[in-house]
């Protein structure tokens, strides 16, 4: 199927934080594809603040059925979490169930003022009450499909669908 | 005949952690790569995370060490575990309780994870051959062979401060025979491919072919430590230093104790560890263990995190 | 009862036989062997085609457990397995509880294993009083009640001053005296052999030099004394080599090996294997091909289990609190086969290191087949393979390293005095 353009979605997703947004709010992406995301917004959009990044994994829900395997990352959050306006960032939002875990890890840090949420492809399927704040596209996609986003040398974004059983 | 590593599944997944050797260096380095973001939570005013959450963890320490029960403790903790700790020493072993009689009651009260300091080599063994299969044994000492938690953090401290393990000479110093700490170091630091690594000890100390595994033998100082970036020193018992063994501590420490002029003939940006607890003025001198070129205390911290990757990835191998 | 075994293959060392041919035994002895005697009735014919017939074997080393662990094992359970192996005479060593120090207690074990008629029992008599090493014992009595030979079990040597005037003692009485060479100031807490794999494994160590330094001892008090000497257990190339030294100079010393260090090294012992915790240690594989090869030039007169079974808690130990010792007199016989087979020896030369050789050793009238003597026999399938098991071997204790591996060699038939006392 024909995929979406990602740097065109990044547009518009940055477009639409600008217009709501001042310059003193925080981002935090969420390994790995929406750490590239935020990356690019947080140039784009000038933001005053360092840049957080999280990886949930430690506070994951399905720790028991797929274990630590893959490599964890640092979370990074260079800022005051106490008070702070964050948006988290990622770029597929699905179930919730990431969002869930670093809302969680973001209040072991401090109690934000208000967290929202920025996604590039929102594709449905949610198992938490959870909803972006700012969405790139959303899209309705078989569920045995995994879809991500890749990043080329270049800095370029791209959209990527595989089938779920297949390795990457 | 129990000739399997017992340590791994038959996909090679770590299961238990009782030594270092025969451990590919993937599974290391995934350990130090683990503990390197577990090192970011401690740092955190919140320490805790709750991956570990309604697990139970047993301490069973059949020979005492309030230290290395401690570190162990406080990592659990800090996963969230529920974490029990048995000092069997003073109880069920004296009422004539066999070792596996008290895994087995242990078991029984929904254990997720033993971790076990044993005075006999092997203890961590058969426990780990015991138990059933979703239960993980880790091992935190038996008798003179392993102790693979230290030698991880050690090799995380190393890292830390070196950066890469293939263009390094390492010396451990002291007491090779009776060390489970040397012995755990040495297959962590040839698995993970330093090229040089060195023991240096009397005669009295050292293990017969103890070259077998890889290492080269020192008896001196001066030359031992030549060249050397990573100095290893390891803890004398007291009971060691006089007898058969040594004739004083004294002369120990005037022949291999480490001092900062001995330490000059390492490499000038050369680091120094200890595994803990020290005794002073017997296999290090003060001005040593408090200067400059020292990460005792380091390796203190980076242990914790280290026993927080090791418990996490264990945890979440469900066989 | 009259037995008839017909068309076997009978090997017999000692008188050189190997030929297929029929055996004739009446009143508990081989009265023909080739052609029947005249007018003999077989009440039984034992069909023995495609087996081997050969004397029934007799073991150096055979713990039967009783006195005292009878929680291990009892006379009854392994004086079964002792006949399932096709053994027929057992030399019992002393360390039970209490020793065999007194003849009370070596009547006592003699008349209880002659009651249950299965195999031959010769207890070996404690050379010093509770194996204490400090007083000699009244060995003549001893001898009395049934002690043939006298002995210091594992390792428990006594000082040099006792042990001299325990062997004039002994050598007074032509007994001779079976020691088990350890330097137990060299040993300690030791429980591995002094190579690669104790190091390793972080295990206390029995050094090669624990056996040596004992050896010499007791080779140059041998020759002080002009005893006769048995040595237990060699377990190392270079305790091997001054034996060979002492019988070139013509010292009547003979010595033994067990089927475990026959087969096995330290590497064995894998990741704490408790079933090879053995006494000696299981040595490096150098000392292990030595042990296999010297045979060819007879410096080890006899091949032996040491049968030890030891209870199921007593392994389930970390290695080094574990009970040393293996179950075996059932693997006596598939193990010496094995190792015949691996080293390409004629059944002759293998058959007599577990028949006439450990026979003339401990002093007895046994293990060939002449006519006249009595008919203690092993009937076996050298080409039947079985897999040892928990429940294929009867010995109460189950501890082995060979656990899991198919032997060669199956007893068929074991005959005591002329009694089928096992078929299989």
């Amino acid at each position: 199927m024909q995929l979406p353009d990602a740097e065109i979605l990044f547009k518009d997703l940055a477009k639409k934080i600008k217009n709501d947004c001042d310059k003193n709010v925080a981002l935090i992406g969420i390994h790995t594809g929406g750490v590239w995301l935020a990356e690019r917004l947080h140039q784009e959009l000038e933001i005053a603040q360092p840049l957080g990044t999280l990886d949930v994994s430690f506070y994951r829900d399905d720790f028991e059925k797929i274990g630590l395997h893959s490599e964890v990352k640092r979370s990074t959050i260079p800022f005051e979490v106490e008070g702070a306006h964050i948006i988290l960032v990622d770029d597929v939002l699905n179930t919730g169930r990431t969002i869930r875990a670093a809302i969680n890890e973001l209040f072991d840090y401090g109690r934000p003022s208000r967290i929202s949420l920025a996604t590039l492809v929102d594709r449905g399927g949610r198992e938490l009450p959870i909803t972006a704040q700012y969405t790139g596209i959303e899209l309705t996609l078989p569920a045995d499909k995994i879809l991500v986003l890749k990043r080329e040398k270049s800095g370029k974004l791209s959209l990527d669908l595989y089938d779920k059983n297949l390795p990457e | 005949m129990i000739n399997r590593n017992p340590q791994l599944d038959e996909n090679g997944i770590l299961q238990h952690l009782l030594t270092t050797e025969g451990l590919p260096a993937s599974i290391l380095l995934h350990i130090l790569d683990t503990a390197e973001s577990f090192v970011g939570v401690t740092e955190r005013d919140v320490k805790k995370i709750p991956l570990l959450r309604g697990k139970s963890i047993f301490n069973l320490f059949f020979e005492p060490s309030t230290r290395t029960r401690t570190t162990f403790e406080i990592a659990a903790k800090r996963l969230s575990a529920d974490v029990i700790n048995l000092n069997i020493a003073v109880s069920a072993q004296s009422k004539g309780e066999t070792l596996l009689d008290t895994v087995d009651n242990l078991s029984a009260m929904n254990a997720d994870m033993f971790v076990v300091r044993h005075s006999q080599s092997g203890a961590a063994h058969l426990i780990a051959n015991h138990v059933r299969s979703d239960v993980h044994v880790i091992n935190a000492g038996d008798g003179s062979h392993a102790h693979p938690t230290q030698a991880l953090l050690d090799m995380f401290t190393i890292r830390h401060y070196k950066k890469d393990f293939r263009n390094l000479s390492v010396a451990i110093i002291g007491d090779i025979l009776h060390s489970r700490v040397a012995r755990s170091q040495i297959h962590a630091l040839t698995t993970l491919g330093v090229p040089e690594v060195r023991v240096i000890a009397p005669k009295t100390l050292l293990p017969k072919m103890v070259e077998r595994l890889g290492v080269h033998v020192y008896h001196d100082m001066s030359k031992g430590l030549k060249n050397i970036d990573v100095l290893m020193m390891l803890r004398l018992q007291n009971e060691r230093m006089q007898g058969a063994n040594l004739p004083s501590a004294e002369e120990y420490f005037k022949y291999y104790g480490l001092t900062s002029e001995k330490l000059s003939l390492a490499r000038r940006n050369a680091i120094v560890m200890h595994p803990g607890p020290m005794n002073r003025g017997v296999e290090i001198d003060s001005a040593v263990a408090d200067g400059k070129q020292s990460v005792i205390l380091p390796q203190v911290t980076f242990g914790i995190a280290v026993r927080m990757a090791v418990m996490s990835i264990l945890a979440g191998n469900q066989a | 009862m009259k037995i008839h075994i017909r068309n076997g293959r009978i090997i017999d060392a000692k008188q050189g036989i190997d030929a297929i041919q029929d055996i004739f035994i009446a009143k508990g002895k081989i009265v023909a062997i080739g052609r029947a005697p005249d007018d003999f009735q077989a009440s039984r014919v034992i069909d023995a085609d495609s087996l081997i017939v050969c004397p029934g074997l007799v073991d150096l080393s055979v713990r039967l457990r009783e006195p005292g662990f009878e929680y291990k094992a009892t006379l009854e359970s392994e004086m079964n397995a002792v006949v399932a192996g096709g053994v027929t005479s057992i030399a019992c060593p002393p360390d039970t509880d209490p020793p065999l120090d007194e003849p009370g207690l070596v009547e006592m074990l003699k008349h209880r294993a002659k009651n249950l008629n299965l195999a031959h029992v010769y207890p070996i008599g404690a050379l010093t009083q509770g194996l204490k090493g400090e007083r000699l014992t009244e060995m003549a009595e001893l001898n009395d009640a049934g002690c043939v030979v006298f002995g210091q079990p594992d390792g428990l040597l006594p000082n040099l001053r006792v042990l001299i005037q325990a062997m004039r003692y002994a050598s007074t009485f032509d007994f001779s005296v079976w020691l088990r060479p350890q330097e137990i100031s060299l040993t300690s807490d030791g429980v591995a052999h002094d190579g690669e794999v104790a190091t390793r494994l972080g295990l206390p160590v029995v050094p090669v030099c624990a056996e040596t330094v004992a050896l010499s001892s007791i080779i140059l008090l041998a020759k002080e004394t002009g005893v006769k000497v048995h040595i237990c257990r060699i377990s190392s190339a270079e305790g091997l080599a001054m034996i060979r030294a002492a019988k070139q100079q013509g010292l009547a010393i003979t010595c033994d090996v067990t089927i475990n260090h026959l087969h096995l090294s330290d590497m064995d012992i894998g990741f704490f294997d408790s079933n090879c915790h053995l006494m000696p240690p299981l040595r490096s594989s150098s000392d292990r091909n030595a042990l296999r090869k010297s045979f060819a030039d007879g410096i080890i007169d006899a091949i032996c289990s040491d049968h030890t079974p030891v209870d199921e808690d007593a392994k389930l130990l970390p290695f080094g609190q574990s009970e040393a010792g293996a179950t075996g007199v059932e693997l006596l016989l598939p193990l010496t086969l094995k190792w015949g087979m691996e080293m390409q020896l004629p059944l002759l030369k293998v058959l007599a290191k577990i028949t006439s050789s450990p026979a003339e050793i401990l002093g007895i009238d046994a293990g060939h087949l002449s006519i006249g003597s009595a008919a203690d026999m092993c009937i076996f399938d050298p080409d039947y393979y079985w897999k040892v098991t928990s429940s294929s071997i009867l010995s109460q204790g189950k501890n082995t390293p060979f656990l899991g591996m198919e032997l060669p060699g199956k007893v068929k038939y074991t005959l005591v005095n002329g009694h089928v006392v096992y078929e299989h």
